[in-house]
């Protein structure tokens, strides 16, 4: 029997002591019996006695949930765990075959990180969630994919089942949504474990407690006993790594997992991952569309497109010299954190930073000028609901956008920085200090004084899906605001329409479609045209590109540009992307916990950042480019190092 | 239906070539992509050096962008309006398919038989109260065809009385036919009432919320504890006492019982309506937070513009398919009202009121039973079918998955069309070798 090597015990010594363990010894390999490792605290003690208890138990399981004979040996650093040859995917839709994934071809070799890059609907995670069998019911794999020797495509039911979890492990991108939010995060580690293993509770959870510990949950004994919406979205993907790492897979998958955390998280769990990997034994294949995650993580990738695989290689031969031209593109896209980097002088600090208790005062204007937009000590609150009571999003605001001028405000999730473009078009109540925009105070207007204020602004939100009304053609959905305001009606209105759309660059007959219709891009276009169908003096752009693809996005940046430059507009960017702010913005404010922190030339917040929290923030930011991001990675852990002592 | 899936296709198509042949994030001409060298074609160095017609045609999009999530379905519903959608969606429902269609064929055979209100129909006998001599014993006079085990050669034999005829000697065809005709009604006018009554205040409780929610679902509430049978059995008693004891003239009298229907019709709309109101209440709340709320808000629309342009399209399915399940509550209800001897009474005729009349007589002419039977089961039936085929079609989650036979037919089909296909060209997709072999071996594709 080899409950040996697969008994989890080999990580339930102490805390402190696991960590070293885990980098000297291969996984697997220590070769004594569970009950000589000789853990130090009794309650160990009591759990190897069970084990050894249940020993004689297993014995007497059908043969049929075990795994396969070829997956019972452990792995090996180097050795090739996962051979995939020819691997398609394909879904039956309209009568007929939709190609998703076509003849994929590679090898995972154990400790390895394989990234398979792509934009949305190039098949990369279909591809490998037909690993493990987890493709919908009109999916289909077919061609071979050979985890050390045996046959995954078309593997079924408890043989699959053994696989699945014990040998092949997933992380989801939506931790909030991967966990289950009727059981406690602790039960659901232990539950997997229970699962492959023959093991009393007790054993279970001191298990568990064991790997909350590896992936550095602080205080597991009490976050043992959390639900997964009482842990921040940073520790709900820790939990899901420790569920994912409990059976000690050969193989990771893990599909986007940090899209859905904010930067410094994400470098956070990014860092967990890498110390990960060579602690324990697993080859890892990594889902993404950052180019930034990967030039962190991977050791090799897969670029796909469309289905098809279109470059392969190392790290290094994929950022260095790509081949095929899409590679080229999709890096090209990408933007750059610290493109405005020449020609900085760092002597000179313009920046004003929030203090010890106190806020960024306002930054001087000429005074000649009435600013498109002032906030002045305002707060802002999301009004009372029912018994709900009202929640202040932002403290003590002091914001100016001039006219014509692109403002940046950076922050994570939460920040608030969302709430201040909302209250900017008046849809939340600014409770304290005033807020004008061109000139008029908008601090307590009623619906009637405001009808004018609306044809001076114009918002594109961030979610070009539901920002669009889904039962009107697109074209009346641009017109509305030209109906409402200039009473525009049949041919006069299609024609400003049609002018609109030529300027978004969208073919005018596009104005008769759906919204369902359209790709995310040319949603987002429609979204733009509809915001500056009244020619707007000031423009919220609330994450307009953080749903895009990166090409996408890349053109939707630059048609934005070339936007301002023609209209003019002012206009509030709302980014939690520090790059693509970068790019657009003269001015940069950096928001935190409805605090801004820092206010100041985009130059200097990039290259010379003099709050605490802009560095960290800056520091996080992943840049496309191994060897750089090597440094900017050292750089940061030094960083942290220094705060924490 | 042919020609029109014919149609359909062709029109995708045209709406394809529209969108490659323009700019946009579809098309190599309107968007260049910047990169250090300017734009690139990826479609014309794929296609030089495969030649795999299938390939090249994905290829002619040369912009270095995504498919899109849920490509798949897009595809599906390419060039369709919302409307259009759920129409295809339903159709290919075959439940919901045939209720309407036995639906439709109940409201043809009730209208053209006994006509409607003043208008006579075609049937011989156009009052369902008036008495005859016994044919046959009362028994239906109805063959059924001999293809059916039946006596009647070649196709259905109706006779004088083919449901058969009462104690009295009545006509229990005219009658069911009356009956079938009340039930509709009374459907068709609870509906509408429901649809104004539980819309407006479902609507504005959810879009106001605040005290105007809170007043209305409180409103709302004490509705719902009202207890259907015992508000039907008064208002039985009323309209036939109440009118007498103010000493109304005899015509308003006669009147009020003759449309005692459309009351009982009315008072069941006006008990129903509560969850149709809860329901859309739900959905208002949820899509009020939808962006494109907040963004006709932006463009300066009104409160009552959003309402009704804005969010009511959007909960039309809930409304629709909320609407129809109430319908054959409704249809069961008033039966039952009415086999109580609450609901409508004589001279009105309801098939509950038919079965509970004809009680005693079960074992000796249980035709009296069946003919109602089947039609209130008839009816309620085929107007649940409806509904749940709407409420499929309306749900963006439902997809057809076709038989795993099927499935597995065309797979088999394709694999074989994919091995001529490479037996004629040398390569087919592209290839990459493992990483850990990169760089030593890479297919010739990606050399260059």
């Amino acid at each position: 029997m080899s409950n040996d090597q697969h008994s989890p015990d080999h990580l339930s010594t102490s805390s402190t002591e696991s960590n070293h363990l885990m980098d000297e010894t291969p996984r697997h390999a220590d070769p004594s019996p569970a009950g000589q490792s000789a853990p130090v605290d009794p309650t160990a003690e009591r759990h190897v006695v069970t084990d050894e208890a249940v020993k004689a138990d297993l014995d007497l399981l059908p043969e049929d949930t075990e795994l396969p004979e070829e997956l019972r040996n452990e792995v090996a650093r180097g050795e090739v765990i996962l051979d995939v040859k020819d691997l398609s995917v394909n879904f039956w839709v309209n009568n007929d075959w939709f190609t998703a994934a076509n003849k994929l071809n590679y090898q995972l070799r154990a400790g390895e990180v394989l990234a398979i890059v792509g934009e949305s609907g190039s098949g990369k995670t279909q591809s490998s969630m037909s690993l493990v069998g987890l493709l919908p019911p009109n999916g289909r794999s077919s061609g071979s994919a050979k985890m050390r020797g045996v046959e995954l495509v078309g593997l079924k039911g408890p043989k699959l089942r053994a696989i699945r979890g014990k040998e092949i492990a997933v992380i989801f991108q939506e931790p909030m949504t991967a966990l289950n939010p009727l059981y406690t995060v602790g039960f659901q580690i232990a539950e997997t474990l229970r699962t492959h293993f023959v093991m009393s509770p007790h054993a279970a959870k001191e298990k568990a407690l064991e790997l909350m510990r590896l992936v550095e949950i602080p205080e597991p004994e009490v976050r043992y006993n959390s639900y997964p919406h009482q842990l921040s979205g940073g520790q709900r993907q820790r939990i899901m790594i420790a569920q994912a790492l409990s059976c000690e897979p050969a193989l990771l998958i893990a599909d986007e997992p940090t899209t859905a955390l904010d930067v410094t998280v994400q470098a956070e769990i990014l860092k967990l991952m890498r110390d990960l990997r060579h602690r324990v034994n697993a080859g890892i294949i990594l889902i993404t569309h950052d180019m930034g995650v990967v030039a962190d993580m991977a050791d090799h990738i897969i670029v796909m497109k469309d289905g098809e695989v279109v470059e392969g290689g190392s790290s290094a031969e994929i950022f260095g010299d790509p081949k095929h031209p899409y590679t080229r593109q999709l890096l090209d896209a990408v933007p750059h954190l610290g493109s405005s980097t020449e020609g900085h002088d760092h002597s000179v600090v313009t920046t004003l930073v929030a203090r010890e208790g106190e806020s960024v005062p306002l930054m001087e204007g000429p005074a000649d000028v009435t600013p498109a937009l002032l906030f002045e000590n305002a707060a802002i609150e999301y009004p009372k609901q029912g018994r709900k009571p009202a929640f202040r999003a932002a403290h003590d605001v002091n914001l100016r956008v001039d006219p014509g001028e692109v403002v940046g405000l950076v922050g994570e999730s939460g920040s608030g920085k969302t709430t201040i473009g909302r209250a900017a078009v008046a849809l939340l109540p600014v409770v304290e200090g005033s807020l004008h925009v061109n000139g008029r105070d908008i601090t307590r207007a009623g619906h009637k004084q405001l009808f004018p204020f609306r044809r001076e602004v114009g918002i594109v939100f961030q979610d070009p899906g539901s920002s669009l009304n889904p039962r009107l053609p697109v074209g009346e959905s641009i017109g509305e605001p030209l109906f409402l305001h200039e009473k525009l009606k049949g041919k006069a209105l299609s024609e400003r329409v049609e002018k609109l759309l030529d300027s978004v660059e969208l073919p005018r007959a596009m104005r008769n479609r759906y919204p369902h219709e359209l790709s995310g891009g040319q949603r987002q276009r429609i979204g733009i045209a509809r915001a500056l169908s009244l020619q707007p003096k000031l423009l919220i752009a609330d994450e307009p590109t953080s749903a895009l693809d990166v090409s996408v996005q890349a053109h939707v940046l630059k048609l934005f540009q070339n936007l301002q430059e023609e209209y003019g507009f002012a206009c509030l960017f709302i980014s939690h992307d520090l790059a693509v702010v970068e790019m657009l913005s003269k001015r940069i404010a950096v928001m935190r916990h409805g605090h801004l922190v820092e206010v100041g030339p985009t130059a200097e917040i990039v290259n010379n950042p003099q709050h605490e929290y802009t560095k960290r923030l800056i520091a996080a930011v992943p840049v496309p480019d191994p060897h750089k991001q090597r440094e900017r990675r050292e750089f940061r852990d030094a960083m942290l190092r220094d705060v924490v002592s | 239906m042919n020609n029109d899936e014919n149609m359909n296709s062709e029109e995708r198509l045209d709406r394809l070539a529209e969108t490659r042949s323009q700019p946009g994030d579809h098309s190599p001409a309107g968007e260049e992509f910047v990169g250090e060298e300017g734009p690139i074609s990826i479609g014309a160095v794929e296609t030089e050096e495969d030649g795999d017609p299938a390939t090249s045609t994905q290829l002619d999009d040369t912009d270095a962008h995504g498919r899109g999530e849920g490509v798949g379905e897009a595809q599906e519903v390419q060039g369709l309006s919302q409307g259009q959608i759920v129409l295809r969606r339903f159709r290919r429902h075959l439940g919901a398919i045939f209720g309407l269609i036995t639906f439709f064929l109940i409201a043809l055979v009730s209208l053209l038989s006994m006509g409607l209100g003043p208008i006579n129909g075609l049937w011989r006998n156009q009052d369902p109260n008036k008495y005859f001599d016994p044919v046959n014993g009362g028994e239906p006079t109805l063959q059924f065809p001999s293809w059916l085990g039946g006596s009647a050669g070649g196709w259905f034999k109706l006779g004088p009385f083919p449901f058969g005829q009462d104690e009295l000697g009545a006509d229990n065809f005219a009658q069911v036919m009356q009956g079938v005709q009340t039930s509709l009604m009374v459907m068709l006018v609870m509906g509408i009432i429901v649809l104004i009554i539980g819309v407006t205040i479902g609507a504005l409780a959810g879009y106001y919320r605040g005290w105007v929610d809170n007043l209305l679902m409180r409103l709302t509430d004490t509705v719902i504890t009202l207890p259907v049978i015992v508000v039907g059995a008064v208002l039985g008693k009323l309209v036939y006492t109440l009118p007498a004891k103010l000493n109304a003239p005899d015509k308003v009298i006669n009147a009020i019982q003759d449309y005692m229907p459309v009351e009982l019709a009315i008072a069941l709309g006006l008990i129903l309506w509560p969850s149709m109101a809860r329901l859309l209440r739900a959905e208002f709340l949820s899509l009020r937070e939808r962006e494109f709320v907040d963004s006709a808000r932006v463009s300066g629309a009104s409160n009552f513009r959003i309402i009704t342009k804005h969010m009511l399209p959007n909960a039309m399915g809930i409304i629709i398919v909320n609407i129809t399940l109430l319908m054959s509550t409704a249809v069961v209800l008033e039966t039952a009202l009415s086999y109580l001897g609450f609901g409508i009474q004589s001279p009105n005729i309801s098939l509950g009121k038919l079965i509970s009349t004809n009680q005693g007589a079960f074992a000796t002419r249980p035709w009296l039973f069946w003919w109602p039977g089947l039609f209130i089961i008839l009816i309620a039936l085929s107007i649940n079918f409806i509904g749940d085929g709407l409420r499929d079609a309306f749900d963006p989650r439902t997809k057809r998955i076709p038989s795993q036979a099927k499935m597995d037919r065309a797979f088999a089909q394709r694999a074989r069309l994919q091995g001529a296909g490479a037996a004629g060209v040398p390569t087919g997709g592209p290839q990459v070798d493992g990483p850990s072999t990169t760089g030593a071996t890479r297919s010739g594709k990606e050399k260059r």
